[in-house]
C-alpha cells in the first residue's frame, strides 16, 4: 500500500489524518505473520516445546491466561481508522467471542483466541496495517499519546508525529529487544496531561522555548506496579534534532546499568531511584556526548513526511458555536447531559471532541461488542473523517465532530448503548481484567467497578460529585493504574479471601502523585460503602470548584481516614 | 507418609485453544467433576507424572495440582477462589466459559 491509498482517499469521509504503512512497513509485518505461522505449526507438531515457543508467542502479543489465550493488539498512540475498527470487530466475531477489551495502554485485547487461529488473526490485522508486535516482552512497547492529539485547544503540537517517529525507531530495534524489562513511552503536546507521562518509563512533553523553538521535556523513571514512582526530569529542553539520540542514550544507560538479577527491580524507575536522577542525568549526558550520533541524526524531511500524515482533515469553516446544538440541548435534557459531560472543546470553530464511554452503568469497563465497534466505525465515517482514538481511560474518542451533528450522533450512540454521559465522573472507572481473566490476579476487579458504578447510577448525583477518578487493579502490577486514582482500589488475597486496599490522592497528570493507603483491606461487599462514605465526606467538606483530589489535598489524608474510622465505630463495620 | 492436607486434582490448559482441562480417569476432561482425585502424596505424584507426559506429548501446558474438597455427590470442587473461577469462566460474563454450556456449575 502506498502512503496515500487512492482507494481510501476517494471515499468522501476517508481518514487522512493517520499514518499509513509504506511498502517497507507492510512487507515487514507480513513477514512476521508468515514467521509466526511457521512457529505455530512447529509448536503444534511438537517440533517446539512450550519453553521454546513461549518467547515467540509473546513477541506476537499472545499470552496464556486463566480461561484461554489472550491476544494483545497494538493501537499505536491510540489512533484508529474506521476500517481498522471494523476489522477489529470482524476478528472478534470470527475468531473470538464477539467482543474486545480496550486497555489503559491504548491496546485491544481479545480474551478467547485459539492458538491455531492466531496466525490468521494476525494476517487479518496486517491487512489493515495492524499487528501485535512489541505488545509484550522486554522491549519498547506500544508508544502511547494524548487521545485528544491534534484537536485539543490547549495543544502546542500534535504528539502523534513524534510518537510515530518513535514507533519507527523502536520497532525491532535490535539493541533494545532484550532490555532488563519492558519499556513504556508516552507523549503529550498539550498544556494538560492526558497521557499520564509522569508514570511512564519515559514521558515526553512537547514544549516551546523562549525563542519559539519546539523541543521536549524528557522525564524518566516513572511507573506503577509493585514500587510506584513519579518520573523525574532528565532533560529540560531537548531539541527535536537530538530527540532520538537522547532517548538512545537513556536506553543505553538503562540497558547497561538496569538490574537483571531481580525482575522486580529491573525497571528504569528502580535505577533512577537507586542512583538518583542527578547521576542518571550525568550518565545520559556522558553517553550522549560520547556516542556516534550520526546514526540517529534527525532527518527533518522524514519527520515532515510523517507529520504530513497527521495534517488536519478538511474542516469546514463554521461559526464557533452552533445554534442547532443550543436548541437541541433545550429540547432534550438527556442529550444536554451528554453534551455537557462527554463533549469537549475543539481547536476548530464549530467542531467538538466526543468521548464515547465504554463504561455503561454496571458494565465491564473497556469492553465493546463487535456491533458496538461497527457503530463506532460508522459514526466516525459519518461524523468525523473516519478517525477514532482509544483513550488510556478505556474509552473511545471521536475527535472531529461538527457541533451541528452532535444530536444525530448521540441518537446513534444511544441506540447502541454507547451514550453513557459519565466521562471523567465516578462511574468512568478504569479497571484491569483482574481475576475474571488474568492469570496474575490476586482478586477480581471488574465486579468491584460494576458495584461502584451501580451504587452511583443516578447520573445527576454523579454530576454533582464531579470529576473523580476511580481506578482498580486486580493485583500489585497496577495495570488499572490504581496508584494514580483519586480513589485507587487494589485487589489482594487475605487469608484465602479477596480483599481490597484503598488509596486516596493519586493523580496521573502533570501534578502527579501516588495515592496513600486508607487503612486495612476491606471485603468486596464493603468497597461501594467505603467509596460512598468518602464521596459524602468530600461533598460535605468541599469548597467552591474543588474536585475530590483538591479537597483531599487541602484538608489532608488523616481527616479522610478519621471519617471512616468513626463510621466503623458507629457500627458500619468498615 | 506425610499427612496429606487436602485431596488434589490436576489442572492444565489445552495447547490448541487454551481451554482449562482436568485430568480424568481416562484422559483430559472439560468438566472438573470428572477429574481424578489424588488422596495421598503418592497419588498426587502419579497425576503429576501423567501431566508431564502430556506436556511432552504437546497436548497440554501449564499443568499444576490444585486442592479440592469432595462434595456429597463425590465430585471434587477446587478450594481456592482462583481455581473456582477457572472451573466456570469469568464471573462477569456468565454467558462465556464452561458455565455457558452448563459444563461445570
Ligand atoms: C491480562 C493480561 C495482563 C497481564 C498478564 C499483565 C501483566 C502485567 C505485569 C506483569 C505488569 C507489571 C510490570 C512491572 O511493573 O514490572 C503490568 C503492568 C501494567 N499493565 Fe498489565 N497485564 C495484563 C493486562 C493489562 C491490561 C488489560 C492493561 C490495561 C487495562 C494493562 C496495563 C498495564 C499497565 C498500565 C501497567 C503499569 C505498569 C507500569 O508502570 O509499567 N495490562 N502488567
Ligand atoms: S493488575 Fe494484575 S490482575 Fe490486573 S491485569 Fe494487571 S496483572 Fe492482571
Amino acid at each position: 500500500m502506498t502512503a496515500h491509498d487512492p482507494e481510501a482517499m476517494r471515499r468522501p469521509n476517508a481518514p487522512m489524518t493517520t499514518y499509513r504503512y509504506d511498502e517497507y512497513d507492510a512487507a515487514f509485518v507480513s513477514e512476521r505473520v508468515a514467521e509466526f505461522r511457521e512457529q505455530v505449526r512447529r509448536r503444534l507438531s511438537g517440533a517446539l516445546t512450550e519453553e521454546e515457543f513461549r518467547p515467540f508467542r509473546l513477541m506476537n502479543g499472545l499470552y496464556l491466561q486463566l480461561h484461554a489465550y489472550m491476544l494483545r493488539v497494538a493501537i499505536p498512540y491510540g489512533t484508529l481508522t474506521a476500517r481498522q475498527m471494523r476489522r477489529l470487530a470482524d476478528i472478534a466475531e470470527k475468531w473470538d467471542k464477539g467482543y474486545g477489551h480496550f486497555t489503559t495502554r491504548q491496546n485491544l485485547q481479545y480474551n478467547w483466541p485459539k492458538l491455531v487461529d492466531t496466525p490468521d488473526i494476525l494476517e487479518s490485522l496486517a491487512d489493515v496495517e495492524m499487528h501485535a508486535i512489541q505488545t509484550s516482552g522486554n522491549c519498547i512497547r506500544n508508544v502511547t499519546a494524548d487521545h485528544f492529539a491534534g484537536v485539543a485547544p490547549d495543544e502546542i503540537e500534535d504528539p502523534r508525529p513524534t510518537a510515530e517517529f518513535l514507533r519507527q525507531w523502536s520497532s525491532l530495534h535490535s539493541e533494545f529487544s532484550f532490555l532488563p524489562r519492558k519499556f513504556k513511552i508516552a507523549v503529550t503536546g498539550a498544556a494538560h496531561d492526558r497521557a499520564a507521562i509522569l508514570v511512564h518509563d519515559i514521558g515526553l512533553r512537547i514544549v516551546k522555548n523562549d525563542t519559539g523553538e519546539i523541543g521536549y521535556q524528557v522525564v524518566v523513571g516513572g511507573g506503577l506496579g509493585r514500587s510506584p514512582f513519579i518520573g523525574k526530569v532528565v532533560g529540560d529542553f531537548v531539541p527535536r534534532e537530538d530527540l532520538l539520540a537522547f532517548l538512545e542514550a537513556i536506553l543505553r544507560v538503562y540497558n547497561r546499568f538496569g538490574r537483571r538479577d531481580n525482575k522486580y527491580k529491573a525497571r528504569v524507575k528502580i535505577l533512577v531511584h537507586e542512583k538518583g536522577i542527578d547521576e542518571i542525568r550525568a550518565a545520559v549526558e556522558a553517553e550522549f556526548a560520547a556516542m556516534d550520533r550520526s546514526a540517529f541524526a534527525h532527518d527533518s524531511e522524514e519527520f515532515e513526511r510523517i507529520a504530513a500524515f497527521f495534517a488536519p482533515p478538511p474542516y469546514d469553516s463554521l461559526p464557533a458555536t452552533s445554534a442547532s446544538l443550543r436548541a437541541a440541548k433545550l429540547e432534550s435534557p438527556a442529550f444536554a447531559n451528554f453534551a455537557d459531560v462527554n463533549v469537549g472543546a475543539h481547536k476548530m470553530p464549530g467542531y467538538a471532541i466526543v468521548t464515547v464511554s465504554l463504561k455503561p452503568i454496571g458494565g465491564v469497563p473497556g469492553d465493546a461488542t463487535s456491533d458496538q465497534m461497527r457503530v463506532l466505525a460508522d459514526a466516525s465515517e459519518r461524523f468525523g473523517f473516519g478517525e477514532l482514538r482509544v483513550s488510556h481511560e478505556q474509552n473511545i474518542i471521536l475527535p472531529h465532530v461538527k457541533q451541528d451533528d452532535l444530536l444525530t450522533l448521540w441518537r446513534m450512540l444511544d441506540a447502541a448503548g454507547l451514550a453513557t454521559a459519565n466521562a471523567g465522573l465516578v462511574s468512568d472507572i478504569i479497571s484491569c481484567p483482574g481475576l475474571d481473566y488474568c492469570s496474575l490476579a490476586t482478586a477480581r476487579s471488574i465486579p468491584i467497578a460494576q458495584a461502584i458504578s451501580k451504587r452511583f447510577s443516578d447520573m445527576s448525583r454523579q454530576r454533582r460529585i464531579g470529576k473523580l477518578g476511580v481506578k482498580i487493579s486486580g493485583c500489585i502490577n497496577a495495570c488499572g493504574h490504581h496508584h494514580v486514582g483519586a480513589i485507587g482500589i487494589l485487589g489482594l488475597e487475605k487469608k484465602g479471601q479477596e480483599s481490597y486496599q484503598i488509596t486516596l490522592g493519586g493523580d496521573p497528570t502533570f501534578s502527579a502523585s501516588i495515592g496513600e493507603i486508607l487503612g486495612p483491606g476491606v471485603t468486596a461487599e464493603q468497597v461501594p460503602d467505603v467509596v460512598e462514605h468518602l464521596v459524602d465526606y468530600y461533598l460535605a467538606e468541599r469548597e467552591e470548584g474543588e474536585a475530590f483530589i483538591d479537597t483531599w489535598r487541602r484538608i489532608g489524608h488523616a481527616r479522610f481516614k478519621d471519617v471512616l474510622r468513626r463510621e466503623g465505630e458507629d457500627g458500619a463495620d468498615i | 507418609m506425610p499427612v496429606f492436607k487436602h485431596p488434589q486434582i490436576l489442572i492444565a490448559s489445552n495447547l490448541t485453544d487454551g481451554e482449562v482441562l482436568f485430568l480424568g480417569p481416562s484422559g483430559w476432561e472439560r468438566d472438573h467433576r470428572r477429574a481424578r482425585v489424588a488422596r495421598s502424596a503418592d497419588e498426587a505424584a502419579a497425576l503429576e507424572a501423567l501431566g508431564k507426559r502430556d506436556i511432552s506429548a504437546n497436548r497440554v501446558v501449564d499443568v499444576y495440582l490444585a486442592d479440592v474438597e469432595i462434595g456429597s455427590d463425590g465430585a471434587p470442587t477446587p478450594l481456592h477462589y482462583r481455581e473456582k473461577m477457572r472451573v466456570k469462566g469469568p464471573s462477569v460474563r456468565l454467558d462465556l466459559g464452561k458455565q455457558a454450556t452448563g459444563g461445570a456449575l
